[in-house]
C-alpha cells in the first residue's frame, strides 16, 4: 500500500469511529486533541488500527506517537507487505 | 421524625412506547408488545416470544465518548432518565449544585459480556476488545453511565434484586431521602432485550411458547398460562423530600408511603405464598394506612403457573373482603425484569393520574387461586388515589411499594 493510499484508509476509519470531520485529521495535528480522546479512547485507536493493517502499536511505543504524522509513518513502517 | 418522600418526574421507554404520552395511550387501549421472533428459533430458543421495541438512535444526542461505554439499556435508561428530569423541571444547573443521588436496578449486561469474550476467543488480544466493553459488561453499567452523564453526585450505585431491583431502588431510594442522607435521587430499571442475556432463562422452559398468537402469550392468573415472555426498556422515577419539592417548585405528583419487604428464605426459583404475605403486609403497615384505601393493586404475576397461583394466594390473604382491581401490566408488555419494579410504578401512575385501570390481557378463565380476586380483563375507568405494586425476583426476594396521588 503506498503511502497516500494508507493514510487515506487511516483517516477515514477514525473520522468514522471517532465521529469527527476527516478535515481535521492533518498530519501535525494532535491525536488526542484532534479526536478529543484520553488514554481509553487510545485503546480504540489501537484496536483500529490492529485491526486495518494487522500492526500491532506496541504499549511502550504509543507514548511517541503524538501526531498524525507519527501515526502514518508507524504503520508505514510496521506493515506487512 | 421520617421525612415524606413524593415522586416528582417520571419517563420510560418500553414496548408500549418511548415516552410517558405513548405509554399511556398504550394502557389505555390494552396494546400488546408482545411479537414472534424467529431469529430466536436459530439460535435454539424453546419459545421465540419477546417483546419489541427499537434500540434508540442517540448519535447526536451523546457524543461517541459517551456512547462507547453504554450496554444497550443503558440506552433505553438514558432516555427514560433524560425524560424524568424534564418532567421534574431538573436541569443540569440544580444537578450540579445539588447532591442528587442515583439508584437504578440492573442486574445482567450480557451481551456486552458475550461480545468481549468473542473478540477474546477469536484475536487471542485483549486490546482489541476495545475500551468501551469494561464498562458495558459490568452490572453497574447504566448507573456509571447515567451518573457521568447526567452529572450526578449524590449516591451512585446498582441494586441488584433479580426481577424486584427496580422496585428496591426505589424504596431505598426513599429511605435515604426519608432519613436525610439524600433530598432527590432518581430511581429507575433498566432491562437488556437482547436474544443473549436471556437464552438461559429459555433454557429452563420458563417462557411461553404460544407462538401462533404472540399477543396472546402473556396471560397472567390465566387458568390456562404456560409462562412468562422477555421483555425489557427502562423506566425513571425522580423522588425527592416533600420540602425540596416544594422549594424548588417542582411538579409534586404521589407520594411514596409505603416499602415492604421480605425473603422467602426458601426455593431459589419456585416462590411461595409467606414471603410475599410479608413483604406486602410491611409495605402496608408503613404506610399507615387502611387496606380499604387501596384501589388498585399492580400484581407481580409474570403469567407463569406458580407464581402467579402463590401471588393469588398472598394478595387473597393480605386483602380478605376488601377486593380492588388486581392486574398486571406483564399481560401488555412481558416480564420487564429488572425494569420491572419501576416501569409498573410508573404504568400504576399513569393509571392512577388518568382515572383507569388498563386490562389484564388475557384472562379469560380463572383458576381456584385468581378465582379469589378482581381481576378486570377489559379497561376500567376509575378513580382511585392509592395503588399497591408488588415485585417479587428470584432467590425470593420480594418488594412492595405504595403510592398515594397528590392532586
Amino acid at each position: 500500500m503506498d503511502k497516500a493510499a494508507l493514510i487515506k484508509t487511516v483517516n477515514e476509519a477514525l473520522a468514522e469511529e471517532f465521529e469527527i470531520e476527516i478535515s481535521a485529521l492533518v498530519p501535525d495535528a494532535k491525536i488526542k486533541d484532534t479526536l478529543d480522546i484520553d488514554s481509553l479512547g487510545l485503546v480504540d485507536m489501537v484496536a483500529l488500527v490492529d485491526g486495518l493493517f494487522g500492526v500491532k502499536i506496541q504499549a511502550h511505543e504509543i507514548t511517541g506517537i503524538l501526531t498524525f504524522e507519527n501515526l502514518y509513518d508507524y504503520i508505514d513502517k510496521n506493515i506487512k507487505g | 421524625m421520617k421525612r415524606r418522600v413524593v415522586i416528582t418526574g417520571m419517563g420510560i421507554y418500553s414496548c408500549l412506547g418511548k415516552n410517558l404520552e405513548e405509554v399511556c395511550k398504550s394502557l389505555y387501549e390494552g396494546k400488546s408488545g408482545i411479537v414472534f421472533d424467529p431469529s430466536r428459533k436459530e439460535l435454539g430458543f424453546r419459545s421465540g416470544l419477546t417483546a419489541s421495541l427499537a434500540m434508540p438512535k442517540l448519535k447526536g444526542i451523546l457524543s461517541r465518548n459517551q456512547r462507547v461505554y453504554m450496554a444497550e439499556q443503558c440506552n433505553y435508561a438514558y432516555l427514560a432518565t433524560d425524560e424524568a428530569l424534564k418532567n421534574a423541571k431538573i436541569d443540569g444547573d440544580y444537578l450540579a449544585s445539588h447532591e442528587t443521588g442515583l439508584l437504578y436496578g440492573n442486574d445482567s449486561s450480557a451481551d456486552a459480556i458475550m461480545k468481549s469474550i468473542d473478540t477474546m476467543r477469536e484475536k487471542k488480544d485483549t486490546t482489541m476488545i476495545g475500551s468501551g466493553a469494561i464498562f458495558q459488561s459490568m452490572n453497574s453499567t447504566v448507573t456509571m453511565n447515567l451518573s457521568c452523564i447526567f452529572k450526578l453526585k449524590g449516591i451512585n450505585l446498582t441494586v441488584s434484586g433479580a426481577c424486584a431491583s427496580g422496585s428496591h431502588a426505589i424504596g431505598l431510594g426513599r429511605m435515604l431521602i426519608q432519613t436525610g442522607l439524600q433530598e432527590c435521587v432518581v430511581c429507575g430499571g433498566a432491562q437488556e432485550v437482547n436474544p443473549y442475556s436471556i437464552g438461559s432463562f429459555d433454557g429452563i422452559s420458563a417462557f411461553s411458547v404460544r407462538e401462533n398468537d404472540p399477543a396472546a402469550a402473556s396471560r397472567p392468573f390465566d387458568r390456562d398460562r404456560d409462562g412468562l415472555v422477555p421483555g425489557g426498556g427502562a423506566a425513571t422515577v425522580i423522588i425527592e423530600s416533600y420540602e425540596s419539592a416544594v422549594k424548588r417548585g417542582a411538579p409534586v405528583l404521589a407520594e411514596i408511603t409505603g416499602y415492604g419487604f421480605s425473603s422467602n428464605g426458601d426455593h431459589i426459583s419456585v416462590p411461595n405464598v409467606d414471603g410475599p404475605c410479608r413483604s406486602l403486609k410491611m409495605a402496608i403497615s408503613e404506610a399507615k394506612i387502611d387496606i380499604r384505601t387501596i384501589g388498585y393493586v399492580n400484581a407481580h404475576a409474570t403469567s407463569t403457573p406458580v407464581g402467579d397461583a402463590n401471588e393469588a394466594k398472598a394478595i387473597a390473604n393480605v386483602f380478605g373482603d376488601h377486593r380492588p382491581e388486581v392486574t398486571s401490566t406483564k399481560s401488555m408488555t412481558g416480564h420487564e425484569m429488572w425494569m420491572a419494579g419501576a416501569s409498573e410504578i410508573v404504568y400504576s401512575m399513569l393509571m392512577m393520574k388518568n382515572g383507569f385501570i388498563a386490562p389484564n390481557l388475557n384472562f379469560e378463565n380463572p383458576d381456584s387461586d385468581s378465582v379469589k380476586l378482581n381481576i378486570p380483563a377489559t379497561r376500567v375507568n376509575k378513580v382511585f388515589d392509592t395503588f399497591l405494586s408488588n415485585s417479587f425476583g428470584f432467590g425470593g426476594t420480594n418488594s412492595t411499594l405504595i403510592v398515594k396521588d397528590i392532586k
